[in-house]
């Protein structure tokens, strides 16, 4: 990657949910920037904070009980978490653009995709009626849905699995945004389906040069699309680097245990090393290291300390304490 | 080894009623659609395809779930098609489910000694015996004894897993058809299963049927493997030989597909077009020609047999698969 400007950057962010059951720390210290054209990874188990952090800094987190109580999401070096929901709507779907493993999230059902890719185009952009239904049909061509101009007027239960996935990808692509952050946007799909989806995003990326952020929990689908990434544990960034440095070199520990634990065609095994134990409760997370009551490689320090994000090694970000000693660049706590 | 099932053309076919008064049948849904395999005791069967192909239907058949349309089912040499009543009851012992969702499968208000020991008060297993056999269940899925007084919904999805099957070997069944079990599984969790399904047809000499769509899953735990497109197996064979040369166009495409988790790697990626037909209109002539990339006139016309195209056994449906004689 050349050295540019991030189009946005998070920085610290802790967003929790305050429940009668207790605090859940969805989001603690999540830490990553993007630049213009790139594709950052998030990738992690359920229940990590993908999510979460996508509704962060589209500043959709459910008040209350959600909060976000710390951190910033500088777009472009301005702090969205200082913005007016007014100016929030101005930037969602335009600036930044989002979409879903399930496309019915953000189609309405009982609409024609005509009326609503109109409406949305019509709310950011300054064109008239037909002017907008041409965007649109541009657009549907654009995501490869065969006869485009016929099918406006078709409603979205219309459409397989796959055509919906590439409408919504249209919709949310409707204004251009700079940043489109895509949530598991393949994982209901059929890995022949899966392939055309993200050859789709390759190719429009490459046209429209914006950045995506893809929230995977499928490792092959990183290794696949992604330039840099971010592994998620139990709300926090474990490890944080380039694609290659982590298949090559995984330094967390849970980053180590995901790639043994899945089955991988070129490289037989006898048995697969899994990662005992289940992800700790968000709620009453375990002292010391979240991953330490299954990590095989704890020491009787991971029960009792937290380690904090550090540089280990040519932007190789790594919270583990088998490698805090060696160095003091703190990134995120 | 010797054959413990053998599936002879099974076809099942949903009824399309048009909902009008006289419920006239308006065509059918060819969900399975003609499919012949055999699978030895102590393998396991891997049965693979994109969603809607028929994989769950095709399980439900052979247990028998479901009436089979047209076909022979043969289990430890019997013909059980035409099985009902206390015969088919008999059989059930001998054949066991497992499915994607334990949490569906599990009735929310009994405990967990209750749902895994239901099946031994059906077949009338002494008390004595039904409690040695949940505790040494328990043991070998790896849960506790005071699991026992608690709920489903008390547990974690692998753990609801490990719940249904310890219940599915409750009655020392011989073949276990596993539907998607760890489909709904985080990655860490799916291979803590796998480990155990692994173990657990070691120690208990388990012939499995693993319907699954996760390519390398299916890859990890088969011995053979078969692939299904609209009702019908496209390819089938051992299951390194289908990987590393996979014959079918469709078998090719979708194993090119499959993203791996190494950026080292690079294939060339076979991109089919378009979704898949319905099951209720499926193409004429071969049911993959409108996706396929070597699809030509005859393809249209004429549906290809399932042929030998390897020495070791083989077998791959489509026109443009050269016939290959079988070593003996
Ligand atoms: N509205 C809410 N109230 C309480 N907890 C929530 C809420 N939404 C999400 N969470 C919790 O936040 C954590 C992270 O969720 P999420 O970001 O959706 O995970 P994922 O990585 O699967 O996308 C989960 O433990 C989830 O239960
Ligand atoms: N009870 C049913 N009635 C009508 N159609 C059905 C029924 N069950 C399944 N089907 C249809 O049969 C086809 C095969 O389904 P299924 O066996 O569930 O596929 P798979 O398990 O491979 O995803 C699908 O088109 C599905 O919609
Ligand atoms: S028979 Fe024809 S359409 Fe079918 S897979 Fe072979 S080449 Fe393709
Ligand atoms: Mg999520
Ligand atoms: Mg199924």
């Amino acid at each position: 990657m050349k050295e540019e400007t991030p189009i946005l950057e998070v920085k610290q962010l802790h967003t929790h949910f305050f429940t009668k059951a207790g605090v859940v720390k969805a989001v603690d210290g999540v830490h990553f920037d993007i630049k213009p054209g790139e594709t950052l990874g998030i990738v992690g188990e359920s229940g990590s904070g993908k999510s979460i952090t996508a509704m962060s800094i589209m500043r959709l987190i459910p008040s209350p009980p959600g909060k976000i109580v710390d951190g910033q999401v500088l777009f472009k070096g301005e702090n969205l978490l200082n913005k007016s929901e007014k100016q929030m709507r101005k930037i969602r779907g335009k600036e930044i653009s989002m979409i879903f493993q399930d496309p019915m999230t953000s189609l309405n059902p009982v609409f024609t995709i005509e009326k609503q890719m109109v409406e949305t185009i019509l709310v950011h952009e300054n064109l008239n009626k037909q002017q907008a239904r041409n965007r649109a049909v541009e657009l549907l061509e654009l995501v490869g849905i065969p006869e485009a101009r016929g099918r406006l007027k078709n409603y979205p239960h219309e459409f397989s699995g796959g055509m919906r996935q590439r409408v919504m990808i249209a919709m949310a692509l409707a204004c251009n945004p700079e940043v489109l952050i895509a949530d598991e946007p393949t994982t209901a799909l059929d890995v022949t389906i899966q392939a055309q989806i993200l050859e789709l995003l390759a190719k429009l990326q490459k046209e429209l040069g914006m950045a995506i952020i893809m929230i995977t929990h499928d490792l092959g689908v990183v290794s696949e699309v992604c330039d840099r990434v971010m592994v998620m544990y139990a709300g926090k960034p474990v490890e944080y680097t380039d694609k290659k440095s982590l298949f090559k070199q995984p330094k967390h520990p849970y980053t180590l245990g995901l790639m043994n634990s899945i089955p991988k065609i070129s490289a037989k095994k006898e048995k697969l090393e899994a990662i005992e134990g289940l992800p700790p409760d968000l709620r009453a997370l375990p002292g010391g290291c979240s991953f330490a009551p299954r990590c095989s490689q704890a020491t009787e320090i991971c029960l009792t300390t937290d380690p904090v994000l550090i540089e280990h090694g040519n932007n190789h970000h790594v919270r583990c304490l088998l490698y805090e000693e060696e160095t003091e660049k703190v990134v995120s706590e | 080894m010797s054959t413990l099932l053998e599936v002879k053309n099974l076809k099942k076919h949903f009824p399309i009623n048009n909902g009008g008064l006289l419920k006239k049948q308006n065509g059918a849904v060819k969900a399975v659609d003609g499919i012949s395999f055999q699978v030895k005791q102590g393998e396991t069967l891997g049965l693979v395809g994109e969603s809607g192909c028929g994989k769950s239907t095709a399980g439900r058949a052979i247990l028998k779930l479901l009436e089979p349309t047209e076909g022979e089912i043969r289990f430890k040499g019997e013909d059980i098609t035409g099985y009902r009543g206390e015969k088919l009851r008999k059989l059930r012992r001998d054949m066991q489910l497992i499915f994607q969702d334990p949490y569906a499968s599990l009735n929310p208000r009994k405990t967990i000694e209750q749902i895994i020991t239901e099946p031994m008060k059906i077949f009338n297993l002494p008390k004595q015996q039904r409690k040695k056999k949940l505790d040494r269940l328990l043991d070998v899925v790896g849960l506790s004894s005071y699991h026992k007084q608690r709920y489903p919904h008390e547990f974690s999805g692998g753990q609801r897993q490990r719940i249904g099957i310890a219940r599915s070997l409750a009655l020392d069944p011989d073949l276990v058809i596993c539907d998607e079990p760890v489909s709904a599984l985080d990655v860490s969790i799916q291979a803590q299963v796998i480990n155990l399904m692994e173990d657990l047809q070691q120690e208990f000499n388990l012939t499995y049927i693993f319907i699954a769509h996760d390519l390398s899953v299916v890859h990890h735990i088969s011995d053979r493997v078969a692939v299904m497109y609209l009702g019908q197996i496209v390819e089938i064979g051992e299951v390194e030989e289908l990987y590393s040369h996979p014959k079918h166009p469709y078998t090719q495409a979708l194993l090119s597909a499959i993203p791996e988790a190494d950026p080292e790697l690079s294939r060339e990626r076979i991109l089919i077009k378009g979704d898949l037909p319905s099951p209720s209109d499926p193409p004429l002539g071969c049911k993959f020609h409108t996706r396929c990339p070597y699809a030509e006139e005859i393809c249209r016309t004429s549906n290809p047999l399932l042929k030998q195209v390897s020495s070791g056994g083989q077998q791959a449906a489509c026109h443009f698969v050269k016939e290959v004689a079988l070593e003996h």
